[in-house]
């Protein structure tokens, strides 16, 4: 029956119901316009973070690896005094064994150019190798080092050989003495340890990560030290015992406002208050630290009062019941309840803060500091700062370094939203 | 004896308090004293009376104590030094004394400095001597005190929950405190600008240009520093952004909400705040790396000269940045519109495209209009990508294809290795520093408003 009636009915009307009209298929033509445009800036956006990521893995992928060469290098015990291994003179040392290898090279024009395809800090890893280990003393060992930067992008590739000499960056006999260098099997590439365990340097083949990541370290330990207890107290009192007042109005309005203003105002704040008036010492990471406290208070203020609303009020009544203070009720029940969701959120902001440049960079975090802090009042970079430095040095080889320091700050963001994910996952609960 | 120490023992002291106390009470109870807290909250209070005021005073003190030593020292210089210098000359003073002080001795200081270093040493000496001494007397003090009040009547357990109540009600201050340091920091150095540069020259001039050198004989000349090509710098910018994240942010968001099943949105929608967990400075990076030279070279084929730090650069990937943030703020508007509303729709024969147009996006507006005023003050206060991908020079153009500079790029070029406090130029961040805070403020207060408007409506 009601089949029929369908059928029919329209037919009453036109002539073919079935065969949509001209204006009907405007209007399902405007439908699937919009269905794709939708599916274009989808494609679009994710098509973005693919060539971001993707660009910066591709430029990073040469820093992977750090050109060596392995040069035999006589240490002559008449040399080296045993008792004091540091004072010797490693330079003459050094360029002895270059000798040796390129006896052709005399003039001093040709020796300095030979010089650049090696690191300029050559003799005093020598030294430091010795130091370590004075039993070498007497013998010829076989030191390895890295190339300087123009040796090391000639290895990856990255300077083509094929341009007319006066434009590329080495000299035809360079090339024939790193030719060299390779038939003899001195060149390795091994993976690029220095560039995470060494401090910054304007060489690029020295340069390394350590002293931004304790910088950052120290930073990220003031800030979580400073916001994480006084996020909570602030959130606990605001959520459980704050009066509903203007006051209480004033400070809610004011951490929303908080967590909205731009980063760089917070360094103009530390600029001004930590290092001008309280006379703090510059580029140091409890500054940083501070600083980048106080971005985060907000954000551990507003998930840790998300946190607490969601604990059911029948665990509240039932400790108030059994004789418990307010004090110990929030102490004892409601706080371990939400930690979960409270060390989530404080999690993501500590990820939010280790990204954050602009305030370090008002109270001089991006300084140029060559060995890493022995505390937190030492002056020193932080990760994002490092970042900063390398990308505006002109050397080829920061490009590269830049680029894997990009991929060692967004893993250690990756690692850290994965265990706040993870967190949330297995300790969430629903009431 | 360094702080670190003194807190570290300082809190020893709390807990051998905690443990006196406990025991004390816990002797009263077995002796069969009807007790009004349990032992432990008497342990707590000794604890809390022998650390909370000596921790206190060690952080003031550390906070006072710099500038007290400073202005001794300094007022302690003989006169053929510190005659006709200018504070900011001063401060270099200072600074080589505390470098001499430390060890750090380049070429000969003059005498008067080498005495001064001395006397800065010895003051820090009694400083940390006294601080420890006060602190530690301060900490034993209230430990003999809290034990003397020990007795079965005192509510220790109220005394204890009142002190951590003032402790929660300091924390929650401390927010109002930051804002108020950032207001402060910011009206203070903007008005000694604000002494040398006319407000209304710095407001309206069409001049920008800090880094002229200005002798001593030449008045600040009023062009120097009107900010109008950086603030036009910086709405361009944000324009562009906008540009790009709106359509993008929008489209996506109603086919996510409307369009897409269930599998592809929780696989779309987490990817898509992936781009907004990035750090700003990767953007940078990616936009000088990438975007810069590909624009370039695309502008150069089609025989358009474009520079290298080309404002289409900087606002493009400041757009991509933007994407998620106002997608899901749309995605929130539009889920929020109740379901009762699609159906009638629908009910009357509209298409989804019909639909979304005239009955979600109208009701979803508040919410979406809240989104985009608050990602325009991202934009606005956005420094990194900036800071890396647009110009240095104030050019007042309405060619993307230039280099414009923003607000945060000259804050941050006015700040960089310049710690004088009394030049112009410095002084010059904090008063744009100003005008961004208000701005951005003022945005979001607005935003919020609109936000919570729309949500009364629906809920």
């Amino acid at each position: 029956m009601s089949d029929k009636s369908i059928s029919t009915a329209p037919a009453v009307q036109t002539g073919n119901w079935y065969e949509p009209d001209a204006k009907l298929k405007r209007r399902y033509a405007s439908d699937r316009r919009l269905r794709f445009y939708g599916v274009t800036a989808i494609v679009f956006a994710l098509g973005m973070l693919a060539a971001l990521v993707g660009t910066i893995a591709v430029t990073a992928l040469p820093a992977i690896t750090q050109t060596m060469v392995t040069l035999d290098v006589e240490l002559p015990a008449d040399k080296i005094d045993p008792a004091d291994p540091r004072s010797a003179g490693y330079l003459k040392l050094f360029s002895d064994a270059v000798a040796r290898l390129f006896p052709e090279v005399d003039t001093p024009k040709e020796t300095r150019e030979l010089r650049q395809l090696f690191t300029s800090s050559a003799q005093y890893q020598l030294r430091d190798m010795v130091v370590a280990d004075p039993s070498l003393i007497g013998k010829t060992v076989a030191f390895t080092f890295p190339l300087s930067d123009i040796g090391d992008q000639l290895h990856k590739g990255a300077i083509d050989r094929n341009l007319p000499s006066d434009q590329r960056r080495v000299s035809d006999i360079q090339i024939g003495w790193y030719d060299r260098l390779v038939e003899q099997d001195r060149i390795t590439a091994p993976f690029n340890w220095g560039m995470i365990f060494n401090a910054d340097s304007r060489f690029p083949e020295q340069a390394g990560l350590w002293g931004a990541l304790v910088g950052s370290f120290y930073a990220l330990l003031i800030c979580f030290l400073v916001s994480f207890p006084v996020g909570i107290s602030a959130a606990v009192y605001l959520e459980e015992f704050a009066p509903k007042n203007r006051w209480t109005d004033i400070i809610e309005v004011n951490i929303n406002n908080l967590a909205a203003v731009p980063s760089i105002v917070f360094g103009l704040l530390g600029l001004a208050v930590f290092l001008n008036f309280f006379g703090m010492p510059r580029s140091a990471p409890i500054v940083g630290g501070l600083v980048l406290s106080l971005m985060t208070l907000p954000t551990i203020i507003i998930a840790t009062r998300a946190a607490l609303k969601a604990v059911p009020p029948s665990i509240r009544e039932a400790a108030i019941g059994v004789g418990a203070s307010k004090m110990q009720t929030v102490g004892h029940h409601v706080l371990p309840l939400a930690m979960p969701g409270i060390l989530t959120g404080t999690i993501i902001g500590l990820a939010q803060a280790l990204g954050e440049t602009a305030p370090l960079l008002l109270i001089g975090m991006n300084a140029f500091i060559t060995a890493a802090p022995e505390s937190m009042f030492n002056p020193s970079t932080a990760l994002p700062t490092q970042i900063y430095i390398w990308a505006d040095s002109p050397e080829r080889g920061f490009t590269s370094r830049t680029s894997a320091a990009i991929i060692v700050l967004l893993g250690f963001l990756v690692c850290m939203n994965a265990i706040a994910i993870y967190m949330r996952k297995r300790f969430e609960r629903k009431w | 004896m360094s702080a670190t120490t003194l807190l570290a023992i300082v809190l020893a002291l709390s807990l051998i308090g905690y443990l006196w106390g406990r025991a004390n009470a816990g002797a009263l109870k077995r002796a069969g004293q009807g007790m009004h807290s349990i032992p432990a909250y008497h342990g707590y209070f000794v604890a809390l009376s022998c650390g909370v005021p000596a921790f206190l005073l060690v952080l003031i003190w550390l906070a006072a104590q710099n500038t007290i030593i400073d202005s001794i020292v300094l007022a302690g210089l003989p006169s053929y030094v510190t005659d006709g210098v200018e504070s900011s000359r001063m401060s270099l003073i200072a600074s080589e004394i505390k470098g001499i002080a430390g060890g750090r001795i380049f070429g000969t200081p003059d005498q008067a400095l080498i005495d001064a270093a001395e006397r800065y040493n010895a003051l820090r000496g009694i400083a940390s001597l006294g601080m420890a001494v006060c602190a530690l007397a301060l900490a034993i003090g209230g430990m003999i005190y809290a034990r003397s009040r020990l007795s079965p009547e005192f509510r220790a357990r109220n005394r204890v929950d009142n002190i951590i109540r003032w402790g929660l009600i300091v924390c929650s201050i401390l927010a109002i405190l930051t804002t108020l340091g950032i207001i402060l920091s910011l009206v203070i150095e903007s008005l000694a600008f604000f002494a040398r540069v006319p407000v209304f020259s710095f407001l309206f001039g069409l001049e920008w240009s800090p880094q002229t050198p200005m002798r001593a004989d030449q008045v600040a000349a009023a062009g120097a520093f009107g900010a109008v090509p950086v603030f036009w710098g910086t709405i361009f910018i944000s324009a562009i952004a906008m540009f790009v994240a709106l359509p993008v942010g929008l489209f996506s968001a109603i086919y996510l909400v409307e369009y897409a099943n269930h599998r592809v949105r929780s696989v779309v929608k987490p990817l898509l705040e992936i781009l907004a967990g990035i750090p700003t400075i990767v953007y940078g990076f990616f936009a000088i790396l990438t975007v810069a030279p590909m624009i370039r070279e695309f502008g150069i084929s089609m025989g358009l000269s474009v520079a290298s730090n080309s404002a289409l650069a900087a606002g493009s990937v400041m757009g991509i940045m933007l994407i998620p943030f106002i997608s899901s703020f749309a995605d929130d508007a539009i889920s929020a519109v109740p379901q009762s509303m699609r159906d009638g729709s629908y009910a009357l024969g509209a298409t989804k495209a019909e639909t979304i147009r005239q009955v979600l996006l109208p009701a979803a507006l508040p919410g979406i209009v809240g989104g985009v005023l608050l990602a325009v003050s991202r934009a606005i206060g956005e420094t990194m990508i900036v800071v890396m991908a647009a110009g240095l020079t104030a050019t007042l153009t309405a060619n993307p294809l230039e280099g414009v500079t923003t607000v945060t790029v000259q804050i941050v070029t006015l700040l960089i290795g310049d710690t004088e406090f009394d030049s112009p130029k410095t002084l010059a961040a904090f008063g744009l520093g100003l005008v961004l805070f208000i701005s951005t403020l003022a945005l979001n207060i607005v935003a919020l408003q609109v936000v919570k408007r729309y949500r009364e409506r629906y809920e």
